[in-house]
């Protein structure tokens, strides 16, 4: 599973951290989302996923193995 | 409203048919005639105050596609932007960045979105905990039947939102009775007007104080950027207006429409109170997120490009209303949608809106619900109402639903 991430379209709504803290951050700065992890182990595809479904500005996309 | 003609009769003008109402005795429930719009098809044209027929969008995913589309705008100022009501076609000057689009939205909402990120809401967790239990032990001693709205729901967000920004409590009167109206569509529109003249003034002249002596606030962080000339006064005081509003306003409601919505389902009650997981708290905000979605009557939108939607062609400069309440309660997403289950997975939902500007505060909007959910029913177990369901205002004429007061004893 490889997790992209696009910062110019987050728009900082902090809901992907919620769903997956291991994978996902947001910036001290502004709170733009930041990847902690491109390549989440397999447990946490239910999380990723979730963030991706939840991401308001659709700025998560996942490739599945 | 009338329509006058040359031989000077007057004829009734055709009556707007959206917003449309709730029906009687089902206060928690979307008018039953979105509901009909949603089965008969995704999009349908409805006449509003002003004469206009924009789209009426009913279905969750049509919602999210179109908040989501960058040729869907939010400037209420291009032709074809439809204003729910009348009053609501007042006041949108300056409102911030939510009446904007990329990138100027973008802009201006990344100067405000680091204090409300979730580490940082999480940070402020133990003192919204104090708040909370302070006003519970206050009403626990004080006489009873208690309005919740006045002795609770509202004072909480206030509290904390005033102290986020740098806002002095002590004008939380003002700033209350401002916002109420500025969100109600029963007052006029010049009373509309006046409410956001006296918010907005007040705001302005309060970045003139940070300036001259900022603090650690959340507004004091403006004053950089002003500085910088990245940013307006009356920019600042824009955004320092809709932070502000919607930091109070709209988390009032859940907590007193919840504890009406929550009361009325006694079972659903105790499963949060008597579970002693915060898990199980946060779930049942979602779900009440969903099941409420306060935010009702419509978010509006203008197409700037034509956009196909199964089969049917929203063209450039139409209009496009997107009740929210219904398409949380789609069927094709969430199953026996007009039921209250604190333990579905409702994490979806689109109370908070979708696309580019769905809520920032959303963070400590979740926060705040959470420690008064997973604490109000805990600390008091008997409460209950002190007045029959069908004698509580409804906010049925405001932009926010929600409850006016709530009689309430234990």
């Amino acid at each position: 599973m490889k997790v992209v991430l696009d910062q110019e379209k987050c728009v900082a709504s902090g809901q992907c951290v919620v769903a997956a803290e291991d994978v996902f951050d947001q910036r001290d700065e502004d709170g733009i989302a930041v990847l902690l992890d491109a390549q989440p182990p397999a447990a946490l595809a239910g999380d990723v996923h979730q963030a991706a479904a939840v991401c308001p500005a659709l700025a998560i996309t996942i490739q599945d193995d | 409203m009338t329509t006058a003609f040359s031989d000077g009769t007057t004829t009734p003008a055709a009556e707007p048919e959206f917003p449309m109402p709730r029906a009687a005795g089902c206060p928690f429930d979307p008018a039953p005639g979105l509901k009909d719009l949603q089965q008969q098809g995704p999009l349908a044209r409805r006449r509003i105050w002003d004469g206009s027929t924009p789209w009426v969008v009913t279905r969750y995913d049509d919602q999210r596609r179109l908040l989501a589309d960058p040729r869907v705008s939010a400037d209420a100022s291009r032709p074809g932007y439809p204003s729910p009501t009348r009053s609501a076609d007042q006041g949108n000057a300056s409102f911030g960045f939510i009446l904007m689009d990329d990138p100027e939205h973008a802009r201006l909402r990344r100067m405000v979105t680091a204090p409300f990120m979730v580490k940082r809401i999480e940070a402020m967790r133990p003192a919204v905990q104090r708040i909370v239990d302070t006003l519970i032990d206050d009403m626990l001693a004080g006489p009873k039947p208690v309005d919740l709205v006045e002795s609770f729901a509202l004072p909480v967000p206030s509290l904390v939102i005033s102290d986020l920004l740098g806002v002095p409590y002590d004008d939380h009167g003002f700033f209350q009775q401002n916002s109420k109206d500025l969100i109600s569509l029963a007052v006029t529109p010049q009373q509309r007007g006046a409410a956001f003249k006296a918010l907005y003034e007040y705001l302005h002249a309060l970045i003139e104080q940070k300036i001259a002596e900022p603090a650690g606030d959340v507004l004091s962080g403006l004053v950089p950027r002003i500085a910088a000339g990245e940013l307006t006064r009356s920019d600042a005081a824009g955004i320092a207006t809709l932070l502000l509003l919607a930091g109070h306003e709209t988390t009032a409601n859940m907590i007193a429409l919840g504890t009406v919505a929550l009361l009325e389902h006694p079972d659903q009650l105790a499963r949060i109170r008597d579970a002693g997981d915060p898990k199980v708290v946060a779930s049942a905000v979602e779900e009440l997120l969903r099941y409420l979605n306060i935010t009702h009557n419509g978010r509006s939108r203008v197409a700037t490009a034509d956009i196909e939607i199964n089969g049917q062609t929203i063209r450039a400069g139409d209009g496009i209303l997107m009740p929210t309440e219904i398409g949380n309660r789609d069927p094709a997403v969430f199953t026996d949608p007009d039921r209250l289950d604190v333990d579905r997975d409702a994490r979806h939902h689109i109370a908070f809106g979708f696309g580019v500007h769905q809520c920032l505060g959303q963070p400590l909007a979740r926060m705040e619900l959470q420690v008064v959910f997973g604490t109000l029913y805990r600390r008091i177990p008997g409460l209950r109402l002190a007045t029959p369901v069908d004698e509580i205002p409804f906010k049925h004429d405001g932009a926010v639903y929600g409850v006016y007061e709530l009689p309430v004893t234990w």
